[in-house]
């Protein structure tokens, strides 16, 4: 409703501001335009300063022999894709790729559905629910690092609740390391992670939940739809567009997660929990290898970029499909 | 009857609502209790679920390792906001309002700037800030941090301006005022719920920064809470409590600003995803 409103008013703008330039004399116009490209110079600079040029940097450093000694000297030799072909052909980088799809599909997904089925839960309106949908967002605002580390502690071997809990129903061994032991430190990772996560994809499924018409289900009541019935053929489809961009927006965040891993377990033991993120960190600032992890963190980015533009095909051809 | 069976069905939403969201927050309760344990307790098997003894003793016991902490973080954060705000509110404008041939073009890479991992941007910029003399420094981790806002701030104020009837404006211009006196006197009172909502947002990012607090300070000169928290935790591996108070002191903006702008920081959180 609001962004109806909002587009309208836009429409309207951009027909009045059309209007004014052809009555003004073209020197006034140019002047016009220049004052008005004074508003954006600042963002351009800063974007081209701030992104443009460290993604240039990076780019050009995954090309190069950057090491410790070229960051000293600040003499790279060329070096053509060998740092990609490098990165390829470590037996790391198919154990990171493997995790780094593993955790992304794995949060993402759970994620997803508790964040719907809390959307639905609280979009019955039932007394004190606005006061627990503002205190469920209160995980997403600490700093990753905050979390981490109390999620460190319950994870704790020596003392930890998780462990107190489980040890003493008997379904783990007493003192059970979970952020050491391979295989359960990279589920205990993903166990925090998709709690990290189902804040934010509540709270977009929420209000994607609000701008459907109560009409809709009204009308569908009256037809004697079930339950299930409106939520199939009502809220999945009208809902649709919100679940392309929260599903889009989680992948994007997931596959660039650091912060926890780095946390948790430093990607151990034993690269257990090494995702594409977590070793290009180590290539570059662990081993000064600052080509390969240069060329790593770019091969994160592209994928981004890959899985963005099918969201682009995708959420016009749903638009269209709309309409 | 009916209204009987209803009013017990509210009340079971209520009830169920409430445990979801003691789940949900327990860790941040766990955090919050451990936090006033003595170290004795903390201990003991089972660590209590409500502390015996409540103590201050943790908090006492960090307070001055990690107030510089918390005071360079505060300034970053700060610093990071007001750049982002300074940057993004006039350019936010002229995306909204302005007929200009670029406007579809900087959305677009203002899209795909957010989609770039912080991990592709650390490694250059901790070259390039190394050239500069900016590692180690206030300044340094200033304009990094605030790249995790910038992009995002314009998005969101230009959501806010697009709401704006240019009509109201271009009425300023009748009076004689330029562009910029314009977007001063009268455009910008009409968003600053807009400009708090970006501003908290910046902050809250700067705040939560880790990977430039990490690759930038190479000495420890200059360290934010959460690169802190993580040497405390890599140094006192046993007292758990005292880790539980660095955490706490770390998340208190992010609970002050979800108290004081819970309407914005929704708002935002879903303009940001639905709008951009």
């Amino acid at each position: 409703m609001s962004t109806k409103t909002t587009t309208m008013v836009h429409d309207v703008s951009e027909k009045s501001g059309r209007a004014i330039p052809t009555r003004t004399p073209r020197s006034r116009r140019v002047r016009m335009t220049l004052v008005r490209l004074t508003f954006i110079l600042p963002l351009v600079l800063y974007l081209l300063i701030f992104y443009g040029y460290p993604l240039f940097y990076s780019i050009q450093i995954s090309l190069e022999k950057y090491d410790l000694q070229a960051e000293i000297t600040g003499v790279a030799a060329f070096a053509g894709l060998s740092n990609y072909i490098a990165d390829f052909q470590d037996p790391t980088f198919k154990i990171a790729a493997l995790h780094t799809l593993l955790f992304t599909v794995l949060s993402i997904v759970p994620q997803f559905l508790i964040g719907l089925a809390l959307a639905l839960f609280f979009s019955r309106r039932f007394p004190l629910s606005r006061l627990l949908r503002a205190l469920f967002i209160l995980p997403w605002l600490l700093p990753l690092i905050v979390s981490g580390t109390i999620w460190k502690w319950l994870f704790n071997e020596s003392n930890g609740l998780i462990d107190q809990v489980l040890s003493s129903m008997h379904l783990v061994p007493a003192h059970f390391s979970w952020l050491t032991t391979p295989g359960w430190a990279f589920a205990s990772l993903i166990f925090v992670n998709i709690w990290l996560g189902i804040p934010f994809n509540m709270v977009i499924l929420y209000s994607g939940l609000q701008t459907i018409p109560q009409e809709f289900y009204e009308a569908a009541a009256i037809d004697g739809s079930s339950r299930w019935q409106a939520f199939r053929y009502i809220t999945i489809p009208m809902l649709e567009p919100v679940i392309g961009i929260v599903l889009m927006l989680g992948f994007i965040y997931t596959i660039k997660v650091f912060d926890i891993i780095y946390v948790l377990t430093q990607g151990g033991p034993a690269n257990d929990t090494q995702t594409f993120a977590t070793w290009s960190y180590t290539l570059s600032f662990g081993q000064q290898l600052f080509g390969q992890g240069a060329a790593q963190a770019n091969m994160i980015l592209l994928i981004s970029l890959v899985v963005a533009l099918f969201y682009l095909r995708w959420s016009r051809r749903s638009a269209e499909s709309l309409i | 009857m009916l209204l009987n069976r209803k009013a017990i069905r509210t009340r079971g939403a209520t009830i169920l609502g409430i445990v979801i969201t003691f789940l949900m927050l327990f860790p941040v309760y766990w955090m919050l209790a451990n936090s006033f344990e003595t170290t004795q307790e903390m201990f003991s098997n089972p660590v209590p679920l409500v502390p015996t003894q409540v103590t201050f003793e943790p908090y006492l016991t960090v307070w001055q390792a990690q107030l510089p902490h918390l005071i360079t973080t505060l300034t970053v954060s700060i610093g990071a906001a007001c750049v982002a705000i300074v940057i993004a509110t006039p350019a936010a404008y002229a995306l909204a309002h302005f007929r200009l041939r670029v406007t579809i073009l900087l959305v677009f890479v203002l899209l795909l700037a957010q989609m770039i991992p912080t991990v592709t941007l650390a490694t250059p910029m901790f070259l390039i800030f190394n050239q500069f003399g900016l590692l180690n420094s206030t300044l340094g981790l200033i304009l990094a941090d605030s790249t995790y806002a910038v992009p995002f701030a314009v998005l969101i104020l230009r959501a806010f301006f697009l709401s704006i009837p240019y009509e109201l404006v271009q009425a300023a211009f009748v009076d004689g005022t330029g562009e910029w006196g314009a977007f001063f006197r009268i455009v910008l009172p009409l968003v600053v719920p807009g400009v708090i909502t970006a501003g908290v947002f910046a902050f809250l990012f700067a705040w939560g920064d880790f990977i430039y607090g990490l690759t930038l300070s190479t000495n420890n000169t200059i360290q934010p809470i959460s690169l802190s928290i993580y040497t405390y935790i890599g140094q006192f591996s046993d007292y758990w409590n005292n880790a539980m108070a660095v955490a706490v002191l770390a998340s208190i903006p992010a609970a002050i600003l979800l108290v004081l702008f819970q309407r914005y920081i929704t708002a935002g959180l879903t303009a940001g995803a639905l709008k951009g």
